[in-house]
């Protein structure tokens, strides 16, 4: 047997063949960050008049494993702005404590809190993010998040965009991520198919869109939760609640579903 | 001055036979003639307030702020030379982000000042460098509540992070002033600068240690300060720059701020008011000869 101290720990080659070293390689690609681990579903949000609603459920999964349900998806910034995170929960965690970086570098340059928001506001912010994303796709080092920005413009006008992982941006009156993207979307289109239509809505309809689009996810999302956080973005600030649950769940239609599990007609 | 001309003036490493260091004091000189500084710790908050001497027609008015903020709930004004309070700035925002990087967690003021405070300290010891010719003034309001650690996902234990004592007080309002030798200590108010003497008096009336002054009151009574100490030395002309910082609950929601244009102008007009309501007094004064002169509060 080989007694020597660079064998020690290692499995033993008359047993188990010589160690292959090219295991050892560290040149190559970076593959460390090249799939999401803990990952959040949907973020939904939709204009109306006065501003933003957003939301997004409390869960992180791993896999398809409910492993943290106290998880906070929207997050603040400078109180005018909610950036909501799907995807990979650790560059969520990242961005979070990137943007706050971000809020205290603005707070130097700009000590008078009213004028803050207006330097930065919602639209200034989401360039800030594409930039950030797709300089990340570029590195092969993505961040594994779909983002959505909810605020107000430079003209006060409501705000909402979204960006990937490979920094693809884009708006629209009403916004999803994730598994949101194909059940909530077609909701909230019925309401706010354009921006005129949008600038039509109240506030109190469009947070009834958004719960109701919250209640068709968690019925049909497996990686969803039935609470969550929604936020609403006006001229007068952000109001955040955190620990929401659904109401008036009906799961009557779950019985004429047919053709999984155990089922047998 | 007995240091000139003994040789132990010259260089920073070396002690006079009785144990001074002369370049330090020299500094302490180059703070003496900077515009006024002060600092209000008072039960629900912190004031800070700086008298700008404008040195000319040409700068823009309310440009170029000497109260700087370090972390959202952290501001730091200073006396003396203004490039030396640039750098001491600088040197805080890094101490306040290396902390956040390593705990994930606000700088408490105590742990800013102590960083600080050995900063300037260095700058006494080599003969290759020359003290800070600035005295600073660093407040902070450190959170009461159990504050989140820094992008925290969930909500933590329901104990919550623990290292508090149920019965203990912690967090609130700091106050910091740092000299140019790193000598510190925490104040209820502290005054530095051209005005100082008259600052601290003014400062020594108010019932800071108590209950007695709430922020909106300690702001005017700030403004009011710098326009006494302005008074006294009959200066040119000067631009007043005041921030403060609020607990959670309170106007700036934790985060050093400057004070509203509103108060602000309100402050400064009452500060006026009881300058002049002062003078006259003092002429009334001297006619009556030792009339009973009412106390003029705001």
């Amino acid at each position: 047997m080989d007694h020597r101290p660079q064998a020690w720990g290692r499995p033993r080659d008359d047993v188990y063949g010589a160690y292959d070293p090219s295991y050892f390689h560290n040149s190559g690609p970076k593959t460390a960050t090249q799939s999401p681990i803990v990952t959040g579903t949907s973020v939904i949000a939709i204009k109306f008049k006065d501003g933003v609603v957003i939301a997004a459920d409390n869960l992180a999964s791993y896999g398809s494993l409910a492993r943290f349900t106290d998880v906070k998806r929207l997050r603040p910034f400078l109180n005018a702005s909610v950036v909501g995170f799907g995807g990979d929960v650790s560059d969520m965690q990242y961005l979070d404590r990137h943007l706050k970086e971000l809020a205290i570098d603005v707070a130097y340059i700009t000590p008078e809190a009213s004028e803050q928001t207006k330097d930065f506001t919602a639209a200034n912010l989401f360039t800030y993010l594409q930039k950030v994303m797709y300089h990340r796709r570029n590195h092969f080092d993505p961040l594994w998040n779909q983002i959505l920005v909810a605020g107000l413009d430079n003209d006060d006008a409501p705000f909402l965009a979204s960006v990937d992982l490979r920094g693809t941006s884009f708006t629209s009156p009403s916004l999803a991520t994730g598994f949101g993207a194909a059940l909530a979307q077609p909701i909230m289109r019925k309401y706010a198919a354009t921006e005129e239509d949008a600038a039509k809505l109240t506030r109190e309809q469009a947070v009834d869109v958004v719960k109701e689009c919250m209640k068709v996810l968690f019925y049909r999302d497996a990686r969803s939760l039935d609470r969550y956080s929604i936020a609403v973005v006006t001229k007068e600030g952000v109001e955040l609640k955190e620990d929401e649950q659904l109401e008036r769940q009906s799961w009557a239609f779950a019985e004429r579903i047919k053709g999984y599990g155990t089922q047998t007609v | 001055m007995t240091s000139i001309g003994t040789g132990y003036d010259l260089s920073n490493s070396i002690f006079s036979p009785d144990g001074r260091n002369f370049q330090v004091e020299y500094a302490v000189k180059a703070v003496e003639n900077g515009g006024t500084s002060i600092g209000i710790r008072c039960k629900d908050g912190i004031v800070l307030a700086v008298e700008k001497i404008v040195t000319s027609k040409l700068l823009k008015p309310n440009a170029n702020k000497r109260i700087a903020t370090v972390d959202r709930h952290l501001g730091v004004v200073y006396s003396g030379m203004v490039p030396d309070g640039r750098h001491f700035v600088d040197r805080a925002r890094d101490e306040a982000r290396s902390w956040r990087d390593t705990f994930k967690t606000p700088i408490p003021t105590s742990d800013l000042a102590s960083r600080l405070g050995g900063y300037l300290q260095a700058y006494t010891l080599y003969s290759s460098v020359r003290p800070f010719g600035i005295t600073a003034i660093v407040g902070g309001f450190d959170s009461e509540l159990e504050a989140p650690v820094d992008g925290e996902v969930g909500n933590g234990p329901s104990c919550g992070a623990g290292g508090k004592n149920k019965d203990k007080k912690h967090g609130g309002p700091f106050l910091y002033m740092i000299e140019p030798s790193g000598l510190y200590w925490g104040y209820y108010g502290a005054a530095t600068g051209k005005g100082r003497q008259a600052a601290k008096a003014e400062l020594e009336k108010l019932d800071l240690s108590g209950e007695g002054l709430t922020l909106e009151e300690a702001v005017k009574e700030a403004a009011r300060i710098i326009y006494v100490a302005h008074d006294d030395s009959k200066d040119k002309d000067f631009e007043l720059e005041m921030t403060w910082i609020s607990g959670i609950d309170g106007p700036t929601k934790g985060f050093h701020q400057e004070v509203p244009k509103a108060l602000k102008e309100e402050a400064e007009r009452l500060a006026k008011k009881a300058i002049d309501d002062d003078d006259d007094e003092d002429e009334d004064e001297e006619k009556k000869e030792g009339g009973d002169g009412d106390k003029m509060e705001e």
